[in-house]
């Protein structure tokens, strides 16, 4: 709208946009490179979503406290979306506004345990809780990445997560604890979730590739057993339903068919983004 | 006796004690490089570059410090890049002696290992939690019952 820049414009322009250290990508195998960019989009997608689902409780959260807590997980979250799509568009050369606004619905590649709508509070701790929880081990497993632009991102990020997963767990317990209603409510978010909880894990483009070239740690079925192992310790503690046992589907990350909560989403992410072709903003 | 001038001082040395002229926006007492958000500077040739290390991922004040340093330095060399590094974590290890007096001062208390988070006010060890996000990513709300007096803590990462 306007050619000239003020500091606040390129400040809030830069949120999607920083400067990310430079790295020299050249040595990369092209196959491997295509895979490490499938696997960054995979996550950047995620954190994307579920940033905007936990913006969605900004000014009608339960409590002050949880406006301010959920608006602060929105903004790490975005955080974590803009640096995955930054590292990203290094190894493809895309440019990451494009990567972040300018896709169509079914070209996201989020899990779908983040297409459902927040519904209420104690579904959003479920869902919240269920991704928090996977998304650690994935972090795990990309710790000692042999990619290693992506191991400096992942520690720095993890140290962001840790509590995430401290406020998650502990209303999770709050909730799950409480005889009655919260109890009742979580119980029957965790059985609507459980067919698509573990989406997270959905096998994704040459995994093989990725863990013999040492850039994951395991391929993400293993990753999801041991999510799975460590999520149900933690909800037969509590004494909730457990995550069952079956592998990851298939097409957990598959959106060819958009479900219409998440166009809802994008229609919302997209809207400033659509004013106007190539608008600053 | 004759004061000295910038050149016989090593241009790195003058770009840190620069560099203690900018402080952090969201809390304006600490400087950057108390704050240990500063890797590294490195001088040559009419080039400097900083490298910054973000608090937060999602620090929307990166930009801004960025910005800042890059004003700061304007005059000290022809070109002045501020880069944004993850080559190490920033943790809150790297705030200084200096940077935890001050945030302190400024009614914050610094980070800490220990569960047990003092009143910056009255030194209070009777404090409680109050919620682990606050006004800014780095920021926690704690509540102190001695001197009925919310303060913020800045987080241990």
């Amino acid at each position: 709208m306007t050619t000239e820049m003020t500091p606040v414009r390129r400040a809030t322009r830069q949120l999607i946009q920083p400067d990310l250290p430079e790295f020299d990508s050249s040595g990369l195998d092209p196959a491997l490179r295509t895979a490490i960019a499938d696997l960054l989009l995979t996550m950047a997608d995620d954190e994307f979503v579920v940033g905007f689902r936990d913006s969605e409780w900004t000014g009608i959260a339960p409590m002050l406290e949880e406006d301010v807590a959920f608006s602060s997980l929105a903004q790490d979250e975005i955080g974590h979306a803009r640096l995955l799509y930054e590292l990203r568009s290094a190894l493809t050369g895309e440019d990451p506004d494009r990567l972040a606004f300018h896709r169509q619905p079914s070209e996201y590649r989020h899990a779908r345990l983040l297409d459902q709508p927040r519904q209420g509070w104690a579904f959003t701790i479920a869902r919240r809780w269920l991704y928090d929880t996977a998304d650690s081990i994935r972090l795990a497993g990309l710790a000692a990445s042999s990619f290693a632009p992506l191991a400096d991102v992942v520690a720095k990020i993890r140290r962001e997560e840790r509590y995430h997963l401290m406020h998650l767990n502990a209303w999770l317990e709050r909730l799950g604890t409480h005889h009655g209603k919260p109890r009742g409510k979580v119980l029957s978010a965790l059985k609507a979730l459980n067919p698509i909880a573990s989406s997270v894990f959905a096998p994704i483009a040459n995994e093989e590739m990725l863990v013999d070239a040492g850039v994951l740690s395991a391929p993400m079925s293993v990753l999801a057993a041991r999510w799975r192992s460590e999520a149900n310790a933690r909800l037969c503690a509590l004494n909730l339903r457990p995550i069952s046992d079956a592998p990851p589907a298939a097409d957990g990350r598959d959106h060819a068919v958009p479900d219409e909560s998440f166009v809802w989403l994008w229609n919302e992410f997209t809207s400033v983004a659509r004013l106007e072709e190539g608008v600053e903003w | 006796m004759v004061a000295p001038s910038m050149a016989v001082i090593p241009l790195e040395s003058a770009v840190w004690a620069a560099l203690h002229d900018v402080h952090d926006p969201e809390i304006p007492t600490i400087s950057v490089v108390d704050l240990g958000v500063i890797r590294g500077v490195s001088a040559e040739q009419g080039r400097i570059r900083v490298e910054l290390l973000p608090t937060f991922i999602g620090c929307p004040a990166i930009t801004v410090m960025q910005d800042a340093i890059t004003e700061r330095l304007r005059g000290f060399a022809d070109e002045v890049s501020v880069d944004i590094s993850f080559a190490e974590p920033w943790t809150s290890e790297r705030i200084t002696a200096d940077g935890r007096a001050a945030l302190r001062a400024a009614g914050f208390a610094p980070p800490s290992q220990d569960v047990v988070v003092e009143c910056p006010y009255c030194g209070s060890r009777d404090t409680r939690i109050e919620n682990v996000f606050g006004p800014t990513l780095c920021r926690a709300i704690y509540y102190c019952p001695d001197c009925r007096q919310p303060f913020e803590q800045f987080k241990e990462v």
